[in-house]
């Protein structure tokens, strides 16, 4: 109450995002060993962990930590089966490492003092372009020139045709732009919002009003970062399909 | 392709690296895109290495076998519920073939019955009939012996009868008198 009539509240929602280097200096180059690398250095444990761990009986009837592997593996399968068809189903792999990432990033990001990696443009933007790249180069090779037949809606009337192209080519584009920022600023504004919440905790009238809300917000941010990765798996899948798939519209 | 976006951040951290902690969002601070980006390839090509060497052909293959397992064994349930049925359908067989034998001896033993029975009661018969026509030749006989003794009695009273009333008879005159009564 004191720290309040001095200085106001000393609540800095965003000091979590700030990259620092783990064993001091303050120059950050590529290759330092940064919060950055510790924590996705934690997320590649967690999911070895949990791929090579549980299944390394590879029990008919399995075990509870193999289901939880099975269980994400067949969840990731039938979604690129799903949504991209037969043809998709060899870059599972590939989706399978991105909803990985993206899922154990997000949820150990939740824990307490945790650095979220993914709530990094420069992270998502990675991925986001390793999709719209790969994608891209994959229906050019697939298709050659027909892939730019994508974005000539051969269904509307020939009139409308070329705006309709010029707004399909322009959606296109801003695929990785949406793609990237959706998962990043989910996470950052879930966080930041956690963080400013719990600042009032000092506030001794509101700490239980506080403990509450942090609570129900903490419950709600391991909604949106499973959610999150869904749907940056799944939009992942919808812009593969147009690759391997047949072009349509 | 990445590698592009590497470099054009390298780039910028070379053009300008001023204080770490800017005011604002550290998003947006590109002097850290570079390490961010780094680590993140790393991370990224040290899951895809444990996906493709170890989960996906591991989980693959117990999926695979699991799904082959179920199939294994719902085929066996097929066959064993196949030799179930063909069993019951021998065991049918044999019980209406033991029924069909069953049945066979009890008609041959009833069919031996009813000649013993048929050969005992014409032997009964015939001793019957041989003991009842020695019984008629003696009733016959008997018979006989009766009239004779009534023909006598009647004499021998006719006789005593004629004494009584003081008359004298010669046996011959009332023997004739007593047979013509008794043929009469």
């Amino acid at each position: 109450m004191a720290e309040e009539g001095a200085s106001g509240f000393q609540i800095h929602p965003m000091d979590q995002f700030i990259v620092k280097p783990l064993f001091g200096g303050d120059h950050i180059a590529w290759y330092t060993v940064t919060n950055v690398t510790l924590w996705m250095a934690i997320a590649v444990v967690a999911i070895a962990a949990m791929l090579m761990l549980g299944t390394r009986r590879r029990a008919i009837v399995p075990s509870r930590s193999q289901s939880v592997a099975e269980l994400i593996y067949g969840f990731v399968y039938n979604m690129v089966e799903e949504v991209t068809g037969r043809e998709g189903v060899k870059y599972f792999p590939y989706v399978l490492t991105l909803f990985l990432f993206i899922l154990f990033s997000n949820l150990l990001g939740l824990l307490p003092a945790a650095f979220t990696t993914t709530s990094h443009i420069a992270v998502t933007i990675v991925l986001a372009m390793l999709v719209f790249l790969g994608v891209t180069i994959l229906g050019f090779v697939k298709h050659g020139i027909g892939f730019l037949g994508m974005f000539w809606v051969s269904s509307a009337p020939l009139v409308i045709r070329p705006i309709l192209a010029v707004i399909e080519v322009i959606s296109y584009f801003v695929r990785p732009v949406s793609h990237s920022i959706r998962l990043a600023g989910n996470l950052m504004a879930g966080h930041a919002v956690i963080k400013v919440i719990a600042g009032f905790a000092t506030l001794v009238v509101a700490s239980p009003v506080v403990i509450g809300a942090v609570t129900a917000l903490y419950g709600l941010e391991l909604l949106v970062a499973c959610v999150q990765a869904y749907v940056f798996t799944i939009l992942t899948c919808v812009y593969l399909r147009d690759a391997v798939g047949d072009v349509h519209h | 392709m990445a590698t592009e976006v590497l470099d054009a951040a390298a780039a910028a951290h070379e053009a300008g690296h001023t204080a770490e902690t800017s005011s604002g969002m550290p998003q947006l601070d590109i002097t850290t895109w570079d390490n961010q980006i780094f680590w993140l390839l790393v991370s990224l090509v040290a899951i895809y290495l444990i996906v493709t060497r170890v989960a996906v052909p591991r989980i693959g293959a117990v999926l695979a076998e699991r799904r082959g397992t179920i199939t294994n064994d719902l085929a066996a349930a097929e066959e064993l519920k196949l030799q179930a049925s063909e069993a019951e359908t021998a065991y049918n067989k044999a019980l209406a073939a033991a029924r069909a034998e069953a049945s066979k001896i009890i008609a041959a033993a009833r069919a031996d019955i009813e000649a013993d029975l048929a050969k005992a009661t014409a032997k009964a018969d015939a001793e019957i009939e041989a003991k009842t026509a020695v019984s008629e030749k003696r009733i016959a006989e008997i018979r006989e012996g009766a009239l004779e003794s009534v023909t006598e009695v009647a004499k021998d009273t006719a006789k005593e009868l004629v004494s009584v009333l003081g008359g004298k008879a010669d046996a011959r005159s009332i023997n004739a008198a007593v047979a013509a009564r008794l043929k009469g």
